[in-house]
């Protein structure tokens, strides 16, 4: 396993099947009584976020205390570094504090990169998001929403996602959680096709391992999971889309089209949703659409991540795990 | 002044000649000239240029003495075979003025490494709103025949035609940073492959090229001439192509860096790439080369741009536009240019020091290397191999894009009207 998780394309399919499959571990605890695990006792995590991010920093904090690690919770805002103090200050700050692991959150792409490699701390750094660069764990946590539902809890173990077409659409251009998923869901064997306007998607996604499409309703006959995006309504003030009811138009999830989807497929959403624009309410609703269900799995997958990252490398909870994940 | 007998260099790369330096100016060039006590220098195997010049530097002073000063952005000069250096107008404050403008031309004078030419700036503060008093410039001390608001773009089309008519009449040419201004608005780097894959705001060719495209044809319809600054793209240089072809009076430079470097490197977010412009692709590379081959691209030009330390070591986002490039640019001309078989050292010549001379109208400097002419000289050593170290630099900043690469040749002895400024690769 590696020292850091910076990007999803850093993965293995073999590293990625083994948090899904260490992830699985973890469900079984949360349907315990009591939901801890001894595993990071006595190893400091601080969760470094210098962007607002509620949900991501409650769902890390959560997987870090069922873990029993020390949790700092560290938000730049109102801090030294509104005050112009550096990345690199505040990271060796906190690691003579002594954190094992930095849990980061930063506007700059490629912040977690630097902070990993340039020599300023020895903590292990895991991503929580960085610009419109990476969002590594959200990408595990979809993957392992697509797994549970398409191939299954038990039956999932040990396996990746091979064939499953997966759909994603919406605001590529500015988004991690597409390029993370892009990556993760290539090297799992899924096929991926980006849906977007063509003013939201990068210049060179032409290289990305995926198909692009302009058409929603060609492409979702053809999916079993269609992962939706948020797309910001400041969006169109920059002219990347005429106005708000145009886009939820063209590119919007209501139960029309959710009705031209396979009868197995599911409807994801990272969140937080802007109901009306990207997706209707009645959809988000709906029993096919699993975006509650990837916020608790985003606590398991997480739990997953720290585990393996810092040191664990026994079985996390007694009971052995298939053989080809080992 | 006591004499100086240069012997065994290849003049332009040519045949081995002595050259005899007499107090400021050439006294002789041949072959066997002997002189009675006369300082030799033994330069078998080394090739003698007219002393660099540099048509876009960067000395920060005044306001910016943390990153470099007018005497260690000279020094730093010196060593890299410059004998001229053009320091660029965005300056604490900015040298829109013909006092800020005379101070950095004193300055100068006072440091005695290299000759330091002041360009104006073309609008008050660099603002683009109001033309800054171009005419007191040129009649300072300072003689400004350059203007430029490097940094930023004149991106309104009316203020760039004033400019370009306005200093006609005193033979003077705007040298104009290519940047439209809402296509690059968080631009971080080139927009292409690697942006979207790196998910940093893409700065797209077409910012630059739609500014040329733009400025050569109102250079033609008012009849200036127009210079542009560090052409990036393939794209550019099938601009200037075509404008030369219609006979516009446009001249354009290149720099070390986007004649080497490409925007893969940007993969490591190591701010120490981040430029503006930014590196771009491989084909832009190759494109750039073949231009300052044959002559599309008129000159090279540094645009040493140092920064403290604090500058770069942090994020990409945070982090400054720039890379130091006096002392490493002739070696990256060398790699990039003379042996690949594009240039010949006379072509290295034309392109490091006449050219911009003229185009500076830079008395003094990039004159033949024949007797009576100024003794501007550089000497180089194109046999060295060696790995760049930034410690051993004379400018106050480190921002190297090149550390621990190994580039080919150096600079021996550097002479300024006679006087060595560098001796045996050290600074006197």
């Amino acid at each position: 396993m590696m020292r850091h998780l910076i990007s999803a394309a850093d993965l293995s399919r073999d590293d990625a099947v083994l948090i899904l499959d260490t992830a699985e571990e973890m469900a079984r605890v949360a349907d315990r009584p009591i939901k801890k695990l001894p595993a990071l006792r006595g190893r400091t995590v601080v969760n470094l976020f210098f962007e607002d991010s509620t949900r991501t920093r409650i769902s890390f904090e959560a997987a870090e205390k069922r873990l029993s690690a020390d949790v700092i919770n560290f938000a730049a805002k109102g801090s030294s570094v509104s005050k112009g103090e550096s990345l690199k200050d505040t990271a060796q700050t906190l690691e003579a504090m002594g954190v094992d692991a930095v849990v980061i959150r930063h506007g700059a792409s490629g912040a977690p990169y630097r902070l990993a490699t340039s020599g300023w701390i020895d903590a292990a750094v895991i991503n929580a998001g960085d610009g419109t660069h990476q969002h590594p764990t959200q990408a595990l946590l979809d993957a392992f929403t697509m797994r549970r539902r398409l191939v299954g809890r038990d039956a999932g173990l040990g396996k990746d996602l091979a064939g499953k077409r997966i759909t994603i659409v919406g605001d590529i251009l500015h988004g991690r959680v597409a390029r993370s998923n892009v990556d993760l869901l290539h090297t799992l064997g899924a096929e991926v096709t980006l849906v977007a306007p063509p003013t939201l998607l990068p210049v060179g996604v032409e290289t990305w391992p995926c198909e692009v499409s302009y058409d929603l309703d060609s492409t979702l006959p053809k999916s079993d999971a269609v992962m939706m995006l948020r797309v910001q309504r400041e969006r169109m003030n920059a002219a990347f889309f005429p106005t708000e009811r145009e886009y939820a138009r063209r590119y919007g999830l209501d139960g029309d089209r959710m009705a031209k989807m396979p009868e197995h497929a599911i409807v994801m959403h990272p969140g937080p949703m802007v109901r009306g624009m990207e997706i209707t309410a009645d959809v988000a609703d709906s029993d096919r659409c699993t975006a509650i269900e990837q916020v608790a799995n985003g606590v398991h997958t997480r739990m997953a991540v720290l585990y393996l990252l810092l040191g664990g490398n026994e079985p996390a909870v007694a009971h052995a795990r298939p053989e080809e994940s080992k | 002044m006591s004499k100086i007998l240069i012997r065994g260099a290849k003049v332009l790369g040519g045949e081995a000649q002595d050259v005899l330096i007499d107090g400021e100016t050439i006294e002789a060039v041949g072959s066997g000239l002997s002189a009675e006590g006369a300082q030799v220098i033994e330069a078998e195997g080394q090739v003698l240029l007219p002393g660099l010049v540099d048509l876009h530097t960067h000395l920060r002073e005044p306001g910016r003495e943390d990153s470099e000063t007018v005497l260690t952005g000279t020094k730093a000069a010196a060593r890299g075979g410059w004998t001229a250096v053009h320091a660029m107008a965005n300056t604490f404050p900015v040298a829109d003025t013909a006092g800020v403008v005379e101070q950095v031309w004193r300055l100068g004078r006072e440091s005695g490494y290299c000759d330091v030419q002041p360009i104006g700036a073309v609008t008050v503060g660099l603002e683009g709103k109001k033309l800054a008093e171009l005419g007191a410039m040129h009649d300072s001390a300072a003689g400004v025949k350059v203007f430029s608001d490097d940094g930023k773009c004149v991106d309104d089309a009316v203020m760039m035609r004033r400019a370009l008519e306005y200093v006609k009449a005193f033979d003077g040419v705007v040298a104009q940073h290519a940047q439209e201004p809402r296509l690059t608005e968080g631009a971080q780097m080139n927009e292409g492959v690697v942006s979207a894959e790196l998910g940093l705001g893409g700065w797209p060719a077409v910012a630059e090229e739609s500014i040329i495209a733009r400025d050569v044809l109102l250079a033609e319809h008012v009849g200036s001439r127009v210079h542009i600054c560090h052409l990036s793209t393939a794209g550019s240089v099938e601009i200037v192509r075509w404008a030369k072809s219609r006979g516009i009076d446009v001249t354009a430079e290149v720099t070390p860096h986007h004649l080497l470097l490409t925007d893969e490197l940007v993969r490591s977010y190591n701010p120490v790439y981040k430029v503006n412009p930014p590196l771009r692709t491989e084909k832009d590379v190759m494109a750039l080369r073949e231009a300052l081959a044959d002559g599309t691209i008129d000159i090279v030009a540094t645009d040493h741009a140092p920064h403290p330390h604090e500058d770069k070591d942090c994020e990409w986002a945070a982090a400054a536009m720039g890379m130091v490039g006096l002392e490493t640019a002739l070696s990256v001309v060398q790699q990039t240019m003379v042996e690949t078989g594009l240039l010949d050292w006379a072509g290295v010549a034309e392109r490091m020091s006449v050219n911009p001379a003229k185009i500076g109208r830079l008395d003094g400097h990039g004159r033949p290397v024949s007797a009576g002419e100024p003794a501007n000289l550089t000497l180089v050593d194109p046999a060295y191999r060696g790995a760049v170290d930034p410690a051993g630099f004379a400018s106050r900043s480190r921002n190297t894009p090149y550390e621990g690469r190994e580039l080919p040749g150096r600079v021996t002895h550097t002479f300024l009207r006679g006087r060595a400024t560098v001796i045996d690769g050290k600074l006197t």
